[in-house]
């Protein structure tokens, strides 16, 4: 191993002189309580290097040693259900309750597995070769690097983590020694057979996502919002309800509280599907904002690493990334100490290009092995004073697919989701069509249109309205604003934290929706047939739909599909008095 | 560890706060310096950069008066550390833990990094332990829990300082009066003598000055140690909370002073300017305050932060409060026309929030309806501004009867809610709070369902 000496140190760079070799992005262990660092460039015999942890108390003179490999995490089944930090350190509670830095003892896990191969079987990269039994099962893959026969097994049962399992030979003769686990270089996307096109959304239990803006299976959604708008919350109700198999959700630069929450609170919650506690299928990677700084720029990379893995294991994976800006902000902070150039905002020239590479990696894919997985990249943005022409908001929109844009409006009225439905939009629309009809909802693209406009046209007449006064108003358009009310009231305001409402099946929107839009048809219908719209105002049962999502929970869907029919009755009330009195 | 080194002749550059010197001796990153001129009382600094041959000390304290010449460098093995121990209640300190009101130094018990260490987020546990401010738009609509770090986020001329001391003169937990071990630890950063002053009396006056513990910074000391006091006064807080298991109110004030001496020392060191010349770090710093609040499982104290600080030019853009917002859960802002209607405390409801609150009202804490009476308080006020706009284009004679209703709610609310003469307690203001929305029709009260409507509201009459 090559080793090199601390010339200069500030903050978290160091500068070393090397007398071996060193290569850029290699992984470093720094001084006596072994550092984590990271080689980021190389003039001649000088290196410079990022360090992931507190640096206090480094001098000239330490010793840097090469680990001759880039920055990697150690990937496999222990991750489940776990917290780390941003370079995938398991965050116990075995040490004391502050974080001291340096390289902890590592400590084992063993684990129940059944083999999936035999003897002699020929295996490809990234197959699965055995399945771990609890609590939870879970693949063990064939490193993407690897290949070829077994030519040894160990017995099935339990095993130590880092027991070699299995032995392949491959063509060339070279042998390969497998445990659970295997290591990645976190900057590296883990490679895959191939990329598939959209072919399903994920289900994020939101009606105003679903409905309105879905997210696809293998998509990348931005999520911007400025402080308090509820990027977390959102963050934290899809992590909790949407339909992936798996969840990784890192918090990276925000607070601790929030990362205790989602760690008191998804063990005891049961996932509706599988009927397992919500942690079980939840990966925690924390760099909260006052950890190192380097070490939260490498988080990103090492959740995105994790998700691929368990793509990888064909799941469809959610990755929620609260917050990109923090992670923006970090390489700015490390750029600047560099002495780089520094562009707009002063964030470094290739933000845009991180920006990039990073949701790319978001795909639906078959992989290596021929199964087929999915990453949907759920990114929140914190644009300073909530203005969304900042550089980290605008660049992130070239390359996502859906965009939630949160409004303080709707937030300070609490009114949540704040997500303002006519700022926010989702690409992929189309091709989604296709989910829902299969599905059993062959109008959801009209549905859905018929609710945009609605409430573009609110906005418009309310413009109006301001001007000439609401009562002076047609009195069709008055009844389109009293619609409108009613969609933004009964259908887009959905609390995370009612205990009815914070999911909401596929079914109950379109149950929901269907239900709205019924009344908007009677509602058009009396008012042309002359019933003045203070009387649609004035109509009891408008209460009851305002409050929709609350009053309906998922067991009352036959009762609310019977909505209608009470709708139907009285309008046929209100229009007959109509009548009669005209 | 190595013992203390004195350098002589050392120094071969000093620009503003920063000191150059020849590395006559080891010393590591961050490590502890003071520096020594004459026989006035030693500076402090720490060692912001090093190699092989020089080191870049910042002082923390004024500069001036030093020459090349004849100052003396005083290197500590350690990073700057503050010796804590019991006796510190009772205490007033400078910004740097030494006693300003003449008593003997505090016995140390441990000594800490006043900087502190990242608390293990699988360590921490949930906030949830309401406290009662006596506060209306605090305690029903913006609920403080222990644990919490809730800033005021207010303005030049407004009365923040009086609030703080109300708030840590009651805060208390409903029905527990006197029977814990409570604390408040003040940090006076960049403040005039009379506010410290004031805060003192005040604290005093409600017998809980012996519960209380100082670190003064006054306006007219260097700016440097603004740095320092809030550490100083965490690190005393971080002790009391999770050595002593008490629970600790800390209150720093004012914010915006720390942040101007932040944005001082990054252009001293000649780092890239961010937002308004604020250095691109100030997120991560000002996190390394704010996230010292919190509560430890297992731990019967806790630490609650009430930072306070002044809006430049009222603007809740601005960096400063902009990303304390960020990091903070959730902020009380206070308005300036409020104030000047002669509303007290005048809070401003719609832009403040709690974002703890939910774990720690309804069911079980406060009173079943208490987040649902919050949330529908927050819509009708926020309709009642919406009206308040138009009626003053187009005259309140123009405006629909609903419209109507909701505007002469949002007097009321102000007058009667937000405005208060005397502590109420959290039934007082949850009262309060429902009079406050009877005369609203009860078909817009689209929050609170028709039980909750029977139970507090009653039939429908029009105001
Ligand atoms: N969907 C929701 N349902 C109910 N309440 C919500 C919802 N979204 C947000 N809130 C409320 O708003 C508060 C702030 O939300 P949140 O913490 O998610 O904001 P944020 O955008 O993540 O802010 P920051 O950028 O400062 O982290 C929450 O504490 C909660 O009270
Ligand atoms: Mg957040």
């Amino acid at each position: 191993m090559s080793e090199a000496r601390i010339t200069w140190v500030g903050g978290p760079v160091l500068k070393a002189c090397a007398t071996g070799p060193f290569s850029i992005f290699e992984a470093l262990a720094v001084g006596e309580r072994r550092l984590l660092g990271e080689v980021i460039q190389l003039r001649g015999d000088e290196l410079v290097a990022q360090v992931y942890e507190d640096t206090t108390g480094l001098e000239p003179g330490v010793t840097v040693v090469g680990l001759e490999r880039p920055l990697s995490v150690t990937l496999g089944p222990n991750l489940l259900g776990g917290i780390f930090d941003g370079l995938l350190r398991p965050l116990s509670r075995a040490t004391d309750f502050q974080i001291q830095p340096g390289a902890t003892e590592r400590s084992f896990a063993r684990h129940r597995l059944e083999f999936a191969v035999r003897n002699g079987d020929v295996l490809s990269a990234g197959a699965v070769f055995a399945r771990t039994v609890a609590p939870r099962p879970q693949s063990l893959l064939v490193p993407p690097w690897a290949s070829g026969r077994v030519a040894a097994l160990v017995e099935p049962g339990e095993h130590r983590d880092d027991e070699t399992l299995l032995v392949l030979v491959d063509d060339t003769g070279r042998r390969h020694e497998l445990t659970m686990q295997h290591d990645w270089p976190v900057r590296r996307s883990r490679p895959v057979r191939e990329r598939l096109g959209v072919n399903a959304p994920m289900i994020t239990g939101q009606r105003i996502l679903d409905t309105l803006f879905p997210v696809a299976r293998g998509g990348r959604a931005a999520l911007p919002g400025g402080f308090g708008t509820g990027k977390t919350v959102l963050q934290e109700a899809l992590a909790k309800w949407c339909d992936a198999d798996v969840i990784v959700y890192v918090g990276c630069g925000e607070r601790g509280n929030e990362m205790a929450e989602v760690l008191d609170e998804f063990p005891q919650l049961e996932d509706p599907r599988t009927g397992r506690p919500l942690a079980e299928r939840t990966v925690i990677i924390a760099n909260t904002s006052n950890m190192p700084v380097a070490a939260r720029e490498a988080s990103i990379y090492t959740a995105i690493t994790v998700a691929e893995y368990f793509r990888d294991q064909g799941l469809n994976v959610a990755l929620m990334a609260d917050s990109t800006s923090r992670w923006a902000e970090a390489l700015r902070e490390v750029s600047g100490r560099l002495g780089e150039l520094p562009g707009e905002a002063g964030y470094p020239a290739y933000l845009s290009s991180r920006l990039a590479e990073f949701y790319e990696r978001a795909a639906r894919v078959t992989s290596l092995a021929g199964a087929e997985g999915s990453v949907t990249i759920i990114g929140a943005i914190s644009p300073p004073s909530g203005d969304f022409s900042e550089p980290v908001t605008l660049h992130t929109k070239r390359y996502v697919r859906c965009f939630w844009a949160l409004d303080r409006q709707r937030a300070q009225a609490r009114f949540y989701p704040a997500i303002h439905p006519l700022q926010s939009y989702g690409s992929d629309v189309q091709e989604l069509a296709d989910w829902w009809k299969r599905s059993g909802n062959p109008d959801w693209l009209v549905q859905r249109q018929r609710v945009l406009e609605l409430l573009e046209a609110q906005a418009h007449l309310e413009r109006m309205a301001r001007i000439v006064g609401r009562d002076a108003l047609p009195a069709q358009q008055q009844v389109r604003l009293l619609c409108a009310d009613l969609v933004n009231e009964g259908f887009l305001r959905q609390s995370s934290f009612s205990k009815v409402d914070r999911f909401c099946s596929p079914a109950r929107q379109v149950a929901m929706l269907s239900v709205l839009l019924h009344f908007a048809d009677r509602a058009d219908a009396a008012v042309a047939a002359g019933v003045p719209p203070a009387r649609l105002a004035a109509m009891p049962m408008l209460r009851q739909l305002q409050r929709l999502g609350e009053e309906f929970s998922e067991d009352d869907l036959l009762r609310l599909r019977q909505l209608p029919r009470q709708i139907d009755y009285e309008f046929d009330q209100l229009q007959t008095v109509a009548s009669h009195a005209g | 560890m190595q013992a203390d080194l004195l350098l002589e002749n050392a120094v071969t550059r000093i620009e503003g706060p920063l000191l150059f010197a020849r590395r006559e001796a080891r010393v590591g990153l961050n490590a502890a310096v003071e520096v020594l001129a004459g026989n006035g009382p030693p500076r402090l600094g720490r060692v912001a950069a090093l190699d092989e041959t020089s080191m870049v000390i910042e002082v923390l304290e004024s500069t001036a008066g030093l020459a090349l010449r004849g100052t003396r460098i005083r290197l500590h093995p350690e990073p700057l550390l503050f010796g804590v121990g019991p006796h510190l209640l009772g205490r007033v300190f400078d910004s740097v833990g030494r006693p300003l009101d003449g008593g003997p130094p505090v016995a140390a018990r441990s000594r800490r990094r006043i900087e502190g260490l990242a608390i293990n987020p699988a360590w921490r546990a949930l906030p949830r332990d309401f406290i009662e401010t006596g506060i209306a738009t605090i305690d029903v609509m913006n609920s403080l829990v222990r644990g919490q770090k809730l800033p005021l986020f207010s303005a030049g001329g407004l009365p923040h300082d009086r609030l703080a001391a109300e708030i840590a003169q009651r805060a208390r937990l409903r029905g527990t009066q006197g029977e814990e071990s409570f604390a408040v630890v003040f940090a006076g950063i960049g403040v005039p003598h009379d506010t410290a002053e004031q805060f003192r009396l005040a604290m005093e006056s409600s017998g809980a000055l012996g519960h209380t513990a100082m670190f003064l910074n006054l306006a007219d000391e260097p700016g440097m140690q603004r740095l320092l006091a809030p550490r100083y006064a965490l690190t005393a807080a971080e002790y009391l909370a999770f050595e002593e298991g008490r629970h600790v109110l800390v209150i720093l004030t004012d914010m915006t002073n720390y942040c101007e001496a932040l944005r001082e020392v990054s252009a001293s060191h000649g780092e890239i300017p961010g937002r308004k010349g604020y250095p691109g770090y100030m997120y991560s710093d000002l996190a390394s305050l704010y996230e010292r609040a919190g509560c430890i499982r297992g731990r019967p104290g806790t630490l609650t932060q009430l930072p306070i600080l002044t809006m430049p030019g009222d603007d809740i853009g601005h960096p400063i409060p902009d990303l304390t917002g960020y990091i903070t859960e959730g902020q009380i802002v206070l308005d300036r026309e409020l104030d000047r209607r002669g509303i007290y405390p005048p809070v401003r409801v719609l832009p403040s929030l709690s974002r703890l609150m939910d774990a720690g009202i309804g069911e079980g804490f406060t009173d079943p309806d208490h987040p649902a009476l919050a949330h529908q308080l927050f819509a009708a006020y926020a309709r009642a501004l919406r009206v308040r706009v138009l009626a003053s284009v187009m005259g309140e004679q123009g405006l629909p009867e609903s419209d109507r209703r909701f505007l002469a709610f949002g007097e009321r609310f102000e007058r009667q809610f937000v405005h208060q003469a005397n502590a109420r307690t959290l039934e007082e203001s949850l009262e309060t709070g429902w009079a406050a929305l009877q005369g609203l029709p009860h078909s817009e009260l689209t929050r609170l369902s028709n039980a909750q409507i029977g139970r507090h509201l009653g039939a429908e009459g029009h105001a």
